[in-house]
C-alpha cells in the first residue's frame, strides 16, 4: 500500500483541506467557527457563564483569589469552555509587543491582512485622509483580555488520536465529543496542541473551611470522566442558532459564521488597526498553512501567542504520521533487507 | 450613545458595571469616534478606551469647572446655541453673592442650620427684585430655607416667565459673565493641584471635547454613581450639564450626559418611585406645613404663569389622585388629597436607620436591597435592625439582612447576642426576573416589557402579587373601621383582574398607569398620551409621564423589531417616555430658525410647507409651533413657549447653567473636598460642601481631614465599586457557582508602591481601617493603581469593591463588606451617602477576630483623635467667610479666597 504524503486512508493529516468533506461528510454544510477580536474585548466573562449555563457544565473554580489579574479561571478544562485571560502590561512590554507585529508584515506573513497593504502605505494613505494617526492606546499601560476557546483545527489532534470514535467531526466541520461514546481514556487529552481537550473530575476541589461552610458544594456532577470541550454548541447549531457565547457577547468580540466570511472579517480588521497605528495586532489560526491546518476559531492578538497563554506554532501530532510511517516502512524494509542479507551471507 | 463622535467616560466604569449598555460605545468608536476614560483606577473601561486620565476620587467639579473655563475663554462655546437655548442671558439679582465673593460661600447661608436661603439667587424681574418660586410666601421662604426633599424633579417653578435678558451677554449680571468670572479660577495648574491630571491630559481631554462639539459633531458624557454618590454628587453632573450646554451638546444626537443607571429598573423605581419624597412622575410629597391644602400643593409645583408643561401639573396630579382612590377623589373633598401623607422632613434610608436606633421605628420592610452590606456603615444598619419589633425581608436567598441577628460581624465581636434581640423577622422568597411579567425602564426612559417565563417555585411571589395580596389583607382588615385613619385605606382602588392563579394581571396595572377616561356608558378608554389629561376628574392616569404606553390599547413596551426598525430612533423597539420621545429637548436639535444644525446631525426640524416639526423622533415641542412664535407669555404653561425655547419642562424654557432654583447647596457648581479628605482645598477657603447633611454621632466618626491633628492616622484614600461577575450586594450572585467562582474573595487593589510601603503582596491579605471599621481583604497589587501627586504630595488611592457580606445563609461565597467602612454622610439634594470617597490606613495581614477587632478600631481612633465634632465643622473660617461681601468694584475681590489661604 502505498503512503500519500498528505494523507492516511483518504484522511488527509495536514495542510489545507475542507474538514467536512475529508470526513467523508457527502452532504454538509458550510464550516463554521469564530473570529474573537480581542482588541474590543472588554473582560465581562459573560461568554464564560453563558456557555456553562447552555451546557450545563458545572462549577470547577475552587472559589479562591488566584491573584492573577482579574482572572480566576485560569485556563480552559473540561467543564470551562470559554476562558477570558487577563493580562497587564507596562510600556516596555508594548512596544515590544508593537515591534514585533511590524515585523511580522514586513515579513509578509499571511497571518495579518493583505499584503499590498504594508505598514508605511497604510500610514501615507492614513495621513492622506486628514486622520489621527498617532497610536491611540494607553502607552504607559495597557490590560488585556481575551477569550479563549477550542480552535476546532482543520487537523484535530484530538480527534485523530481518539481509539474509540467518540470525537467525531461534524457537518458544520466543528470537532465534538460524544460522551455516551467515550471512554476515558485520555488519550485525546495529550492529542491536542492547545491543552483544550480535558477529563472532567468531579468538578470540584475539597471544600475550604472556615470561610463560609457551602463552599464546594455542588450537586453531582455529570459525565464524570468523560473527555470534554466545547462543540461550538453543536446542539443550537443544528437548530440554526447562533452559539451561546457569541450570542451573549455584548461588544461582538466573539463573532461567530461561515468561516470564510470570518477570514476576510478578520484580515480586514488587522489591516484596520494597522492603520490605526496599532501594528501589535495579529491573527492567530487564520493561516491554513500553520501546524493545525488553520482553526475553525480564529483570534486577533494584539501580542505574541505565548502572552495570552497560546502555543505559538501548534503543530498536530498526526502530522507527523506520514512521514513517522515512511519511516517505520523504511526502517521495517531495512531490517527486512538485513535479516535477509545476513541470511543470505550466513548461506 | 452610538451617534456620539466623542465619548467621556467618568465618575462611572461602563464596560464593567453596564456590559450590555457599553455595545454602544462599542458602536460608537466602530464609527470613529474618540473614547476617553476619566477615572480613579484603569479599569476595564479604560483598557478599550483611547485614553484613561487618572484622577483624584471626588475632584471632578475641579475637572468640569476647568473645562468649562477652558471653552469659555478659549472662546469655543457655541454662540448660537448657548444664547438662544440657555439661561445665559438672563440677569441674575443684584442681591446675589457669589462664591468668588465669599470665600466659598454663595449669599444666604445661615450657620446655624447648615441651610441656605436661595432667595437671593433668583433671577431679576422686570423691576429689579427677584423672580421667586411660587408659593414662596407661604412655602419655602418661611422657613427660610430650602430642603431637598421638598422639591420634585421637573424643574423648580418660578412665579412667572418674564426674566430680563442681554443677548450681547455683556451685563456683567448676566448668568454668562457670573459663570465666567465664577470658573475664572479652574485653571490647568488648578487641575494638576487638586485632580492629580498633568496638563497635557488636561489639554488632550480639552481638545478632545471641543474638536467634537458644534454644528457637525456632538460629544457626550457617561456617569454613574462616581458622581452621584459624594457629598455634592447632585454638583457633578450640574457641571457636566453647564459644559454640554456651553458645547450646544443637549437635545441631539450623539450628545447628552447619559446616567448609567445600577441594575434592571432602577430609572423605573425613580418615575415611579421607591422615594420618600416623590409621588409618581416626579410630583413632589406634600409637606405638612408647606401644603397643607390642595392648592398650596399645587402652587409649589408650579405656576400657572410659568411656561411649560410643569404649568399643567393639577392635571397630571388629579389624575393620580383618579387612579388611587377612584370615586372617592371628587372635587369637593378636594380630590382626596388629605388621604395623602406628609412629609414632615427628610426621611430618606439613613435618617430611618437612626430613627431606628432611637426606637422610632417599629418595623422594616427589606426588598430588593441588602442593607446589612449594600448600605454605608454596615455596623450602624445591623444595630439599627436589631431595634426594630418586626423586619420583613423579601429576596431571592437568605441574605445576610435576614440573618444578621445569628452571624453578623457584631455576633462575632459579641456587641449582639441573639438571645437578646427582640426582632422578629420574616422572610417571604421573592420571584426572580424570569417568573414574572412587567416592565424594566432603563437609563434611556425605555420601557422594555418582560414575559413570565416560568412560575415561580414553591412559596415564592413576584412583588406585585405580594403588595395585591398584603393589600388585599389589609383593605379587609379595616373593611368595618369607623377610625378616620383607615379611611384612604377604605378608599384606595385595589380592583385589578386576577388571572387563573389568584394574581392580578400585570397588563392591568400598566393600564392603570398609562390612564383612561371614563366615557358617557361608564367605560374605560385608555389615553394615548398625557396631553389628553384632564384637571376636572374626568381622566385617571397613575403616572403621567408614562401616559401612552397602553396607547390604542397595544402594550407599546412589548414591541420588538430587531434593532428597533429602519428609523435612526430605533423606535420600534420598546416605548420611551416621554410620549415614546428618544431624545429628551429634541428641539435643541435645529437651530433657532428650525433648521438643522448640519445635515450630519439632523434630527427634527421645522417643516414650513406642512407647518409643523418632522424628523426622525417624536419632536420634543408644540409640534405646531413655529420657530419664530413669540405667543404672549402670560398665556403660561405651553402655551407661553416661544419658537426656541426647547428646554420645555423649564420654567422659562432655557437650559439652566445658572440655577437660581432647585439645587439647596448652590445655583453654580463649587469644588468642595469629600467630607473626609488628606487634602486642603485648594480653591477655596471652605473645606466642604457646607450645606451637606451631617450625621455627627459616635457610631458614625470621620477621620482628620488636611490640617487636622491625626490626619497622618488614616493616610489613605480608598474608593468603592462593583464588578461585573456581581451585583450589589451580592443577593443575586454570590449565591450562584458560575458567578461566584469568577470573583470569589473580597479583595483590595493596591498600586506597588503602596504595596512596598505597607508590605503588602500580590495574593496576600490587608486588613483595611476607617474610623467606622476593621475589614480584611485580599490583595492585587496592580499598575492599575495609579498614586497621584496632589498639592505636592503623593495620594494613594485604595480600591474595593463592595460585593461580599458576613453571614447569609447558603452563600457560595461570603468576606467581610466595604460598605461597613463607609460614614454616613449625605448629599443634601439626594440624600445620598459618599461612598465613592474616605479616608482609611492599610496593613498587611489578616484582622483580628471578635472583640479584638473592635478594640484595634478603638485604639486607631483615639490616635486620631477623632470626635463627633471632627469633619463636622460647617463653616471652615467664619472669619474668611460670613463676613459682608466686598463690593463690587473692589479689584481684589477675585483673590478674595486666596488671600485668606
Amino acid at each position: 500500500m502505498s503512503i500519500d504524503e498528505h494523507s492516511v486512508l483518504g484522511h488527509q493529516l495536514h495542510g489545507p483541506t475542507d474538514p467536512a468533506a475529508d470526513a467523508h461528510w457527502q452532504v454538509h454544510k458550510s464550516r463554521k467557527g469564530f473570529f474573537t477580536d480581542t482588541s474590543i474585548c472588554i473582560g465581562c466573562k459573560a461568554c464564560e457563564v453563558a456557555c456553562k449555563e447552555w451546557n450545563r457544565n458545572p462549577r470547577d473554580g475552587d472559589l479562591e483569589l488566584t491573584g492573577w489579574s482579574y482572572d480566576n479561571t485560569q485556563a480552559l478544562g473540561a467543564s470551562t469552555w470559554r476562558h477570558v485571560a487577563f493580562i497587564e502590561q507596562d510600556r516596555e512590554r508594548i512596544e515590544e509587543a508593537r515591534e514585533s507585529g511590524r515585523q511580522l508584515v514586513s515579513l509578509g506573513m499571511p497571518t495579518v491582512g493583505p499584503p499590498a497593504k504594508t505598514p508605511e502605505a497604510a500610514t501615507d494613505s492614513a495621513i492622506a485622509a486628514g486622520a489621527d494617526t498617532s497610536a491611540p492606546d494607553t502607552p504607559e499601560f495597557r490590560w488585556l483580555m481575551a477569550s479563549d476557546v477550542c480552535k476546532h483545527c482543520t487537523h484535530a489532534g484530538c480527534l485523530d488520536v481518539c481509539p474509540t470514535g467518540a470525537l467525531f467531526r461534524t457537518e458544520f466541520s466543528t470537532v465534538v465529543v460524544q460522551p455516551d461514546v467515550c471512554n476515558g481514556c485520555g488519550t485525546c487529552v495529550a492529542g491536542c496542541p492547545f491543552g483544550v481537550i480535558q477529563r472532567r473530575s468531579d468538578g470540584t476541589v475539597e471544600p475550604t473551611t472556615g470561610r463560609g461552610e457551602q463552599k464546594g458544594q455542588q450537586p453531582e456532577v455529570e459525565k464524570k470522566g468523560i473527555a470534554q470541550k466545547c462543540t461550538l454548541c453543536y446542539d443550537r447549531l443544528l437548530d440554526d442558532e447562533t452559539p451561546a457565547c457569541a450570542k451573549t457577547c455584548p461588544t461582538t468580540s466573539i463573532k461567530y459564521g461561515d468561516h470564510t466570511d470570518l477570514v476576510d472579517i478578520a484580515r480586514d480588521r488587522v489591516a484596520q488597526l494597522h492603520e490605526q497605528g496599532l501594528t501589535e495586532a495579529r491573527l492567530y489560526g487564520a493561516n491554513e498553512l500553520d501546524g493545525v491546518g488553520g482553526t475553525g476559531a480564529m483570534f486577533l492578538l494584539l501580542d505574541e501567542p505565548q502572552v495570552y497563554g497560546l502555543p505559538p506554532d501548534p503543530r498536530v501530532p498526526t502530522a507527523d504520521l506520514p512521514v513517522m510511517a515512511k519511516r517505520a516502512g523504511m526502517a521495517v524494509a531495512g531490517m527486512v533487507t538485513a535479516a535477509a542479507i545476513a541470511f543470505l551471507g550466513a548461506r | 450613545m452610538a451617534n456620539a463622535d466623542c465619548i467621556v467616560l467618568q465618575g462611572g466604569n461602563m464596560a464593567e458595571a453596564h456590559p450590555v449598555g457599553f455595545q454602544w460605545v462599542s458602536e460608537a468608536k466602530a464609527r470613529g469616534a474618540k473614547v476617553i476614560h476619566v477615572d480613579p483606577r484603569f479599569t476595564r473601561t479604560s483598557a478599550v478606551a483611547d485614553k484613561h486620565i487618572p484622577i483624584r476620587v471626588g475632584s471632578d467639579v475641579a475637572l468640569l469647572g476647568a473645562l468649562i473655563n477652558y471653552v469659555i475663554s478659549h472662546d469655543l462655546w457655541f454662540k448660537e446655541y448657548v444664547v438662544a437655548y440657555t439661561n445665559a442671558a438672563t440677569i441674575v439679582s443684584d442681591e446675589f453673592r457669589d462664591t468668588e465673593d465669599l470665600g466659598g460661600l454663595f449669599s444666604g447661608f445661615d450657620p446655624t442650620t447648615g441651610k441656605y436661603d436661595p432667595s437671593s439667587w433668583s433671577y431679576a424681574d422686570a423691576d429689579g427684585s427677584g423672580v421667586g418660586g411660587t408659593g414662596d410666601d407661604e412655602g419655602h421662604n418661611k422657613s427660610g430655607t430650602a430642603s431637598g426633599e421638598m422639591a420634585g424633579s421637573g424643574g423648580a417653578p418660578l412665579e412667572h416667565s418674564g426674566v430680563q435678558r442681554d443677548e450681547t451677554l455683556q451685563d456683567p449680571r448676566t448668568v454668562f459673565q457670573i459663570l465666567k468670572r465664577h470658573y475664572s479660577r479652574y485653571t490647568p495648574e488648578m487641575v494638576q493641584e487638586v485632580c492629580g491630571i498633568s496638563a497635557d491630559d488636561f489639554t488632550y481631554l480639552a481638545k478632545a471635547i471641543t474638536e467634537n462639539s458644534g454644528r457637525d459633531r456632538t460629544t457626550c458624557w457617561g456617569y454613574a454613581t462616581g458622581w452621584t454618590q459624594h457629598t455634592l454628587g447632585a454638583q457633578f453632573i450640574r457641571t457636566a450639564a453647564i459644559l454640554q450646554l456651553l458645547l450646544g451638546n443637549v437635545g441631539r444626537p450623539g450628545g447628552g450626559i447619559m446616567a448609567l443607571r445600577g441594575h434592571a429598573s432602577i430609572q423605573g423605581s425613580t418615575d415611579i418611585p421607591t422615594l420618600f419624597n416623590l409621588l409618581p412622575g416626579y410630583l413632589p410629597m406634600p409637606t405638612v406645613g408647606l401644603h397643607d391644602t390642595l392648592p398650596e400643593y399645587l402652587d409649589a409645583i408650579a405656576s400657572k404663569k410659568q411656561k411649560g408643561f410643569w404649568a399643567d401639573a393639577d392635571r397630571y396630579f388629579i389624575s393620580l389622585m383618579k387612579a388611587y382612590f377612584g370615586d372617592a377623589a371628587q372635587a369637593d373633598n378636594n380630590w382626596a388629597y388629605d388621604y395623602l401623607p406628609r412629609l414632615s422632613g427628610p426621611h430618606g434610608t439613613y435618617q430611618t436607620t437612626v430613627g431606628m436606633l432611637a426606637g422610632d421605628v417599629e418595623g422594616y420592610f427589606v426588598l430588593g436591597q441588602n442593607p446589612a452590606v449594600g448600605s454605608a456603615n454596615g455596623r450602624m444598619q445591623r444595630l439599627a435592625m436589631a431595634k426594630l419589633k418586626w423586619l420583613v425581608v423579601r429576596d431571592l436567598s437568605l441574605i445576610e439582612s435576614a440573618t444578621w441577628w445569628k452571624d453578623s460581624p457584631e455576633i462575632a465581636s459579641g456587641e449582639l447576642r441573639t438571645e437578646d434581640i427582640d426582632t422578629e423577622v420574616f422572610f417571604m422568597p421573592a420571584a426572580t426576573h424570569v417568573e414574572k411579567a412587567g416592565t424594566f425602564t432603563q437609563t434611556q426612559r425605555m420601557l422594555q416589557w418582560r414575559h413570565q417565563a416560568i412560575r415561580p417555585p414553591g412559596e415564592c411571589q413576584s412583588d406585585m402579587d405580594f403588595f395585591y395580596q398584603l393589600g388585599a389583607r389589609i383593605k379587609e382588615l379595616v373593611a368595618d373601621s369607623t377610625d378616620e385613619v383607615d379611611a384612604p385605606l377604605q378608599a384606595v382602588t385595589w380592583d385589578y383582574p386576577l388571572d387563573e392563579h389568584g394574581d392580578p394581571v400585570p397588563e392591568s396595572v400598566l393600564q392603570e398607569i398609562n390612564g383612561y377616561r371614563t366615557n358617557e356608558q361608564g367605560e374605560r378608554e385608555l389615553l394615548s398620551g398625557y396631553p389628553e389629561l384632564k384637571a376636572d376628574g374626568s381622566t385617571s392616569c397613575g403616572c403621567w409621564i408614562y401616559s401612552g404606553v397602553f396607547a390604542g390599547g397595544q402594550n407599546m413596551s412589548a414591541r420588538r423589531v430587531p434593532r428597533g426598525g429602519p428609523n435612526p430612533a430605533q423606535n420600534e423597539w420598546g416605548w420611551a417616555w416621554p410620549a415614546d420621545r428618544r431624545i429628551l429637548y429634541n428641539r435643541a436639535s435645529a437651530d433657532p430658525d428650525g433648521k438643522p444644525w448640519s445635515e450630519r446631525k439632523k434630527y427634527i426640524w421645522w417643516d414650513e410647507e406642512q407647518g409643523k416639526w418632522v424628523g426622525d423622533d417624536v419632536p420634543d415641542f408644540p409640534v405646531d409651533r413655529a420657530p419664530h412664535s413669540r405667543p404672549d407669555p402670560d398665556l403660561g404653561g405651553p402655551a407661553a413657549l416661544t419658537g426656541d425655547d426647547p428646554f420645555i419642562m423649564q420654567a422659562d424654557g432655557k437650559g439652566w447653567l445658572y440655577a437660581p432654583k432647585g439645587l439647596v447647596d448652590g445655583p453654580l457648581p463649587v469644588h468642595y473636598e469629600a467630607q473626609e479628605s488628606p487634602v486642603r482645598n485648594p480653591l477655596y477657603v471652605q473645606q466642604q460642601n457646607p450645606a451637606r447633611m451631617i450625621f455627627a454621632r459616635e457610631d458614625n466618626l470621620d477621620a482628620p481631614s488636611a490640617g487636622m491633628p491625626g490626619v497622618e492616622v488614616y493616610p489613605y484614600v480608598f474608593t468603592t465599586y462593583r464588578l461585573t461577575e456581581h451585583h450589589t450586594a451580592g443577593g443575586m450572585s454570590r449565591w450562584l457557582p458560575y458567578l461566584s467562582e469568577l470573583q470569589p474573595e473580597m479583595f483590595c487593589e493596591v498600586s506597588p508602591a503602596l504595596a512596598q510601603e505597607r508590605g503588602l503582596v500580590n495574593d496576600g491579605w490587608a486588613t483595611i481601617v476607617s474610623p467606622r471599621a476593621v475589614i480584611e481583604a485580599k490583595v492585587l497589587v496592580t499598575d492599575r493603581m495609579t498614586p497621584l501627586t496632589v498639592a505636592g504630595k503623593t495620594v494613594h488611592q485604595v480600591g474595593l469593591p463592595y460585593h461580599w457580606g458576613v453571614g447569609g445563609t447558603d452563600a457560595i461565597v461570603s468576606g467581610d463588606a466595604a460598605n461597613d467602612l463607609i460614614g454616613v454622610t449625605l448629599d443634601p439634594n439626594t440624600q445620598i451617602q459618599e461612598s465613592k470617597v474616605g479616608s482609611c490606613d492599610v496593613i498587611a495581614g489578616r484582622r483580628p477576630r471578635g472583640a479584638a477587632s473592635l478594640a484595634l478600631l478603638a485604639s486607631y481612633n483615639e490616635r486620631a483623635g477623632v470626635t463627633t465634632e471632627t469633619d463636622n465643622i460647617r463653616i471652615t473660617d467664619p472669619e474668611a467667610e460670613l463676613k459682608d461681601p466686598a463690593p463690587k468694584d473692589d479689584p481684589n475681590r477675585d483673590k478674595e479666597g486666596w488671600s485668606q489661604f
